[in-house]
């Protein structure tokens, strides 16, 4: 867009009055919690020094081609994989990357664990990657239920008993097909996706949480 | 050629078999899960004991 | 006005003032993607995935005569584990699990409403092609009193186990079951030609995708079970872990699972163990999510001094 385009109209409020707009306000609140070089940085701190900071990005990695995966489930219905090859390829695919972001999540976890992650304000970081790992749980579940083979009879009228006996089970009925499928394809998704953008947009917010201090009570024997 | 893109489509090795369980007391676990399990607890120590090198720049 | 807290290990941290280097996101997380897109395609061609097919009740029916009518005559007479579970499926006084006094399966009430005798048994033998025999045997058992429809279903459920399959036919020994034995012997007909499990998922219409009435009966069966338990899948042998065949599972829900293993959830607290376990969970699970709060637990990190091997290239520097 060439600076001489006047059909876009300058971004910056000029006027006093105009910076108490909704609009300017949100954007200024937007832009000096994360501003792009903060959102979209190209340095790190020179204490990011270990391959177990790979695993978030692993698991993002994983993320990205479950959806790619299940996108293209999509694309043939729920009982292609039982007829053709290549559905049962892609079948594969979606099941193995599922795999590998369980796993690559858990060891994240323990990273991000037992570097304590959660100091200097960072504790909704780590709550909101718990609170991934378990919308990912269900999103697990309602996969398996949707299955449309002996797995998911098997597995639906097991897990009845543990969401009936708290309740649960009256609203989310593993038992319903059509429900299951939909939670699995659209509303767990979107969940783990908004949670994680969250998660992310914290990282990038608070930076990667600072070593441990070495104190004298914890660089010789006693803690 | 089908047939090459058949066998790469299904799976190479036949896992629909009944599995193996290891039995320890009271637990219980699949040869499977455990090989799963060891491999995440692998990569976990691999990765925090794994020297980080980075190429040296001479950019400031 | 607020005080400065003071610094807690476990919970601050100083801000970072040292140095900073170049740093290329977007490469790494496009090498991570071909990372695990190869990782993906190698496993997927490798092992691929597993597709048992599922079990219909024509297969059941036909593979095992007398589970189905085992089952089919539970259902009739209220005996079968989905007659007595409770909400949210029938009103069962007393049923439904508790922790303590809270009696949440109870408390939420009946919202997947399944009638076992109606749904399972009378309501699809009224929508199948009316024979004599059949039409007669519906008309004398629903125009009965209950004491001798009771009494015809107890005498049917107490020969059953004597009963054989000989070329095909289910020959249960002589007895008093009135109509009873007809209407087990033309359900078992419908079961093996297929038409009980359309019957009993379209219940309401053309269309179906809720299952809950076909799995529940399905569900009552011994023959279910049997191959939950061939599959290695079964609660008391740590199923919830495991997939069918030699693929990995779920290792992730080992601690769920490790509860139904070992007294009391076994024994006393045996009636409400799925209530108790997920309550136990609930609460572990809040546990791992407030950590950053909790003094002790948020300590194991420093305690443990993983973070040294971590950050010794810092430390070092």
């Amino acid at each position: 867009m060439s600076i001489r385009d006047r059909s876009v109209a300058p971004t910056t409020p000029i006027l006093e009055e105009d910076a108490a707009m909704w609009t300017a306000k949100i954007r200024r609140s937007l832009v000096s919690t994360l501003p792009p070089e903060r959102l979209i940085p190209d340095r790190q701190p020179s204490y990011l020094s270990s391959w177990i900071y790979m695993f978030g990005a692993l698991t993002l990695a994983a993320l990205s081609i479950i959806v790619v995966t299940g996108v293209l489930l999509s694309l043939e219905g729920p009982t292609w994989w039982h007829l053709s090859s290549v559905g049962l390829f892609v079948n594969s695919l979606h099941l193995w990357s599922v795999e590998l972001f369980f796993f690559f999540m858990v060891v994240h976890l323990w990273g991000k664990f037992f570097m304590a992650a959660w100091r200097g304000n960072r504790a909704l970081t780590w709550m909101t990657g718990v609170i991934t790992l378990l919308a990912s749980v269900g999103a697990a579940l309602t996969g398996y239920v949707s299955q449309t083979n002996f797995d998911s009879q098997w597995i639906a009228t097991q897990a009845k008993d543990g969401l009936n006996s708290v309740g649960v089970g009256a609203f989310f009925n593993v038992l319903n097909f059509g429900q299951m499928l939909m939670w699995h394809i659209i509303l767990l998704p979107l969940a783990v996706i908004a949670i994680t953008v969250l998660h992310v947009l914290l990282v990038r917010k608070h930076g990667i949480v600072p070593p441990i201090e070495l104190t004298e009570a914890n660089q010789g024997g006693e803690a | 050629m089908t047939a090459i893109v058949t066998v790469l489509l299904g799976s190479l090795i036949d896992m629909s078999k009944p599995g193996h369980y290891i039995h320890w007391g009271f637990l219980q676990i699949s040869l499977s899960n455990l090989i799963v399990v060891c491999l995440m607890v692998v990569t976990f120590v691999a990765a925090i004991a794994i020297p980080y090198k980075r190429k040296a720049r001479n950019r400031s | 006005m607020s005080k400065q807290r003071n610094y807690n290990p476990d919970r601050d941290v100083s801000p970072w003032r040292g140095g900073y280097r170049p740093y290329d996101i977007a490469k790494e997380l496009t090498v991570c993607f071909v990372v695990v897109a190869v990782l993906t395609i190698g496993l997927a061609i490798t092992f691929g995935s597993p597709d048992d097919k599922a079990i219909t009740i024509k297969q059941w029916s036909s593979a095992d005569q007398v589970d189905f009518a085992t089952t089919a005559i539970s259902e009739l007479d209220g005996t079968s584990g989905t007659a007595t579970y409770g909400a949210p499926y029938n009103h069962v006084d007393g049923a439904g699990q508790k922790i303590g006094p809270i009696a949440l399966q109870q408390w939420v009430g009946v919202h997947h409403p399944v009638d076992p005798a109606r749904d399972f048994v009378l309501g699809p033998l009224s929508t199948t092609p009316q024979s004599p025999a059949l039409d007669s045997a519906l008309t004398r058992f629903q125009g009965a009193s209950p004491s001798d429809q009771a009494a015809w279903e107890a005498a049917y459920e107490k020969a059953i186990p004597h009963a054989k399959v000989i070329n095909g036919k289910l020959i249960v020994p002589p007895g008093p079951y009135g109509p009873v034995q007809v209407l087990m012997a033309h359900l078992t007909a419908m079961a093996t030609t297929g038409a009980l499990d359309t019957s009993i998922v379209q219940g309401s219409g053309f269309y179906g995708t809720d299952y809950t009435k076909s799995l529940l009966f399905i569900g009552d069966s011994g023959y279910l079970a049997n191959q939950g338990a061939d599959h290695h899948l079964s609660g008391d042998q740590w199923g919830m872990m495991n997939d069918t065949g030699s693929y990995p599972g779920q290792p992730w829900l080992w601690l769920y699972t490790l509860w139904y293993q070992v007294p009391p959830f076994t024994t006393s607290w045996g009636d409400n163990a799925d209530a108790i376990v997920w309550a136990l969970m609930m609460l572990l699970t809040l546990g791992l999510l407030l950590i950053p709060f909790i003094p002790g637990l948020r300590s194991i990190p420093r305690w443990t001094r993983v973070y040294r091997l971590i950050w010794r290239d810092h430390y070092r520097s």
